[in-house]
């Protein structure tokens, strides 16, 4: 056991919006306290009274099950009341902004309002113009700071550290929220990065923030101690950037074939909900080097501490 | 307040003061009961440490020891213009019937105490808990009593009670 | 109409290649003389330590009436114009519905008259309704006042109408202007594209849609022998396109505008939609080769794309928010601080792309101090220092990326046919 535990740089921050505006020390701050809060989660009476009286609004305006459930269970562990939103498209359409919707959820007392977006941006909007503390539960193609931490929480807790590992990110990194908060993350922790996928889903410009980027996973594979398996996004249009599923899959679909020529501790992270038989087979879904369910149980653990960490902010007088 | 600094127990003293604790607890143990130790974060985990190895010294046998962070359960976070940063509870062993010793440095208004009790009655439902306190200051704000204490200090409500230990500060002693 | 004498100011007259301090008399409603001194002026404008020009020329605004008056209309943005030392501006079709008939325009005139502001001239459609199938009736608004033709705002895509334009619009001797971008590839663009685009995850508008249509445009005005004007230029192919073009003697003008030679892309890193327009901000290069394209006259025109939205419309998430900013209140301290105060430009160089040469663009008998012009005068007062403060816009709209900027230099007193019609309080 730990006597003395190391002294961590108090949290300052009222918003978590992206990992990008996140030094080092503040992603391990939430790690460190993501840990602390795992423990919660393995008792039998898995609650703790420090949000207690806290609202936190789930304001989405996006579709989503997990995040959405994630997040609401990790406040009713910190005793908190959580109430969901999900925005109509109707109010919205009626020349309601989003910010109107935003301060009359407010005004029914929300200390913590979790937003997730179609649009980059909106959050960080957002924090003009209310004085609740503000949570990117993802902005469009550009952040998802929750999802990427328990990305880095399943790797340090399963592998023992992050820096110094290789990590392929696989997939439509172009749209993709996930990649851009891992890219961040991971990059801040130490290690190296890896883009992979069709040219017309990874821009080579994400070079300049310190990754490689490849197009041929056969030969990345072998090199990564992680790989992060990002979801083709059906609901986009994405028959102008590759011709068809068979052929996505023929390049970049992770099959038991190739995973046995990669690293034989390869750790297998996907943010879910995945596509079988799109992104990876079954088999290599529920196989031995998969964390998909590790990552679900550590989103909760990272989301407590999120909400946790932002609400010791001292709020502005309303 | 200026801080004086009078050394109240040197490193004998401390050392004196536990093996005493570990005495008196050790004369009240429920027979067949399973003993654990459990310190209060930050300084009560070296001294539940030290207590649980002078009791194995004298008993033979290997007294678990695990350490609770009381931060989410202060009634105080609102108040504080930053909450602590936290620490973790770390108690890997079972505390269901288990006949628990809380471990703290300094015993003052009981509200720590209030947090932790709430915090391990949150783990399991123990035989029964009893609190063990390097030093008890006085000016309780709650209904709660040590069980064990090492030095008895008569304080004013505005005088700090400091407890160093070599584990975290480098030398062991006690100081007004 | 009273005698007006601006005395000791430095005049600036690049139409007759003048720069001295001197006296200028105007007198009923016209520019009498630069000089020697009339008898007794009725009224005498000291403007030592100012700079006195002809009326500044702004070929590029949005006026929004009819059709969107909570963003502007045509007598605060004639009134906003002034504040910003604009004696004269040309406004765009883009209105609901589009201006694109006779009595379109002869409204546009009708309204600026009752506004007795600056002066404003209507630019016909290109197509009708702005549409791109059809040319509009472009004979009938040049009746109706009209002094150029342009879609802004939705680019004449099909080459072979564009070719139409520029052949017809020659029998007017008025040029077509546009705004140059391939529409498939901006489709739900919000900035520029490239590395900034990436990582702020949004959806960007490449410079080569702008590249593309500048390189086929040029092409059509070759073989037609039309007038094209580029409007807001903004990438550094362009500039070299429009440079090569002008090099073979083809006819063809363009215009930059100061959020293009002041801003760069990386500017969107806070999601503020003031800092969304179209064409987007583009890179440190690009910036670069417009300021260049400026020096060496490649680019002979300063405008604003003076771009009002009511508030409600710009607070909105970025990709709702409309493309456009706010830019006669800001023109002259923007343009100062971009290209004069680095030495890029001297004085003249400005005052002759915001008089002169927007004149002969629009072909419109104004940016001049020949005796006998109208007498459109700015008195600019080059070295008071100042901050940008959107609230105190006479503009209806506060969508300005420059707000809070410490900033030199404005207008301080405009005169327009012989009236002065706003002085700096």
């Amino acid at each position: 056991m730990n006597l003395n535990p190391a002294p961590r740089i108090p949290w300052t921050r009222k918003h978590l919006l992206g990992l990008e505006e996140l030094s080092r020390e503040e992603i391990l701050a939430i790690l460190d306290t993501a840990d602390s809060f795992h423990e919660v989660s393995t008792r039998n009476r898995k609650k703790v009274p420090a949000l207690t009286g806290r609202v936190v609004f789930n304001l989405f305006f996006e579709n989503s099950t997990r995040t959405r459930t994630s997040f609401s269970l990790a406040a009713k562990r910190l005793s908190a009341d959580t109430q969901d939103f999900q925005a109509g498209v109707s109010s919205l359409t009626k020349g309601e902004t989003f910010i109107d919707t935003a301060k009359n959820i407010e005004a029914m007392g929300a200390d913590v309002l979790v937003v997730r977006h179609p649009t980059p941006g909106t959050p960080h909007l957002l924090t003009q113009h209310v004085h609740a503390s503000v949570i990117n539960a993802g902005d469009g193609a550009h952040e998802h700071p929750t999802q990427a931490l328990l990305d880095l929480l399943t790797i340090r807790r399963l592998r023992g550290r992050i820096e110094g590992l290789t990590v392929g990110l696989v997939g439509d990194i172009g749209h993709s929220r996930v990649a851009r908060s891992n890219i961040h993350g991971l990059l801040k922790l130490g290690a190296k990065v890896i883009l992979c996928g069709p040219p017309t889903l990874v821009p080579r410009s994400l070079e300049r923030l310190g990754c490689t980027v490849s197009n041929n996973l056969d030969e990345v594979l072998p090199l990564c101690d992680v790989v992060n398996v990002l979801r083709i996004q059906f609901e986009r249009d994405q028959k102008a950037v590759f011709p068809s599923i068979a052929e996505y899959f023929r390049l970049y679909g992770l099959t038991a074939a190739r995973v046995e020529r990669a690293k034989s501790d390869l750790l297998l992270l996907a943010p879910g909900p995945i596509n079988r038989g799109v992104e990876l087979t079954p088999e290599v879904a529920d196989g031995p080097h998969s964390a998909i369910l590790d990552q679900v149980t550590n989103g909760l653990a990272v989301r407590m501490a999120v909400l946790y960490l932002v609400s010791g902010q001292k709020t502005d007088p309303r | 307040m200026p801080r004086s600094d009078t050394p109240l127990l040197d490193a004998d003293g401390v050392d004196q003061a536990l093996t005493s604790m570990a005495v008196r607890l050790r004369a009240a143990m429920l027979p067949g009961v399973t003993l654990v130790m459990v310190g209060v974060r930050t300084r009560g985990v070296p001294l539940a440490r030290r207590l649980a190895t002078i009791l194995t010294r004298q008993t033979g046998e290997t007294i678990p020891v695990g350490a609770v962070d009381i931060t989410l359960y202060r009634d105080d976070l609102d108040r504080a213009a930053r909450w602590p940063v936290l620490h973790g509870t770390e108690i890997p062993f079972d505390i269901d019937g288990a006949d628990v010793v809380l471990v703290d440095d300094v015993l003052f208004t009981g509200r720590t105490i209030r947090a932790a009790i709430n915090s391990l009655c949150d783990l399991g439902r123990p035989a029964r808990i009893r609190l063990a306190t390097l030093v008890d200051r006085g000016h309780r704000e709650l209904p709660i009593q040590p069980d064990v204490v090492g030095l008895l200090v008569a304080t004013t409500r505005d005088e700090h009670v400091r407890v160093r230990l070599h584990e975290i500060d480098g030398v062991d002693e006690v100081l007004k | 109409m009273r005698t007006i004498q601006i005395s000791g100011g430095r005049i600036i007259d690049p139409s007759r290649n003048l720069d001295g301090v001197g006296d200028l008399w105007i007198g009923r409603g016209r520019i009498l003389n630069v000089g020697e001194g009339y008898d007794d002026p009725e009224v005498i404008l000291d403007a030592r330590g100012m700079i006195v020009c002809p009326g500044l020329i702004d070929c590029h605004v949005h006026l929004r009436e009819p059709g969107n008056e909570e963003d502007e209309t045509i007598a605060t943005g004639a009134a906003a114009a002034l504040v910003g030392g604009v004696t004269s501006v040309a406004c765009m079709p883009n209105t609901l519905p589009a201006l694109d008939t006779q009595g379109a325009a002869e409204f546009i005139v009708l309204q600026a008259q009752r506004a007795r502001k600056a002066n404003v001239y209507p630019v016909g459609a290109v197509s009708k309704g702005r549409k791109g199938l059809e040319l509009a009736e472009l004979g009938q608004l040049v009746e109706g006042g009209a002094v150029a033709f342009t879609d802004d705002g939705a680019p004449v895509a099909s080459a072979s109408l564009m070719r139409q334009a520029l052949t017809y619009a020659r029998m007017f001797d008025r040029a077509v202007m546009q705004h140059c971008q391939v529409p498939e590839l901006t489709v739900g663009g919000v900035m520029n594209e490239g590395f900034e685009s990436t990582r702020l995850g949004l959806p960007g508008m490449p410079a080569a849609a702008e590249d593309i249509m500048v390189a086929r445009d040029i092409r059509l005005a070759e073989i037609t022998g039309g007038r094209l004007h580029i409007q807001h230029i903004s990438t550094a192919r362009s500039v070299e396109l429009v440079r090569e073009g002008k090099r073979r003697g083809i006819n063809v003008t363009a215009e930059a505008c100061p959020h293009h030679f002041s801003l760069t892309d990386e500017c969107l890193r806070g999601f503020d939609s003031n800092f969304k327009m179209n064409p987007p901000l583009r890179t440190y290069t690009d910036v670069e080769a417009v300021i260049e394209g400026l020096k060496d006259g490649t680019i002979e025109i300063l405008a604003t794309d003076h771009a009002p939205h009511a508030p409600e419309k710009k607070l909105r998430e970025i990709d709702q928010a409309p493309f456009g900013i706010v830019g006669l209140e800001t023109l002259l301290p923007i343009t100062i601080k971009s290209l004069i105060e680095p030495g890029h430009l001297t004085w003249p160089d400005v005052i002759r792309a915001l008089t002169i040469e927007p004149a002969k663009l629009l072909g419109i008998a104004k940016g001049t101090l020949a005796p006998g012009a109208d007498a459109d005068v700015t008195i600019i007062d080059p070295e008071t220092r100042w901050t940008i403060d959107a609230s105190k816009f006479v503009s209806k709209s506060r969508n300005t990326p420059f707000h809070g900027w410490e900033v030199r230099g404005r207008a301080r007193t405009v005169i327009v046919a012989g009236e002065v019609r706003y002085t700096l309080a």
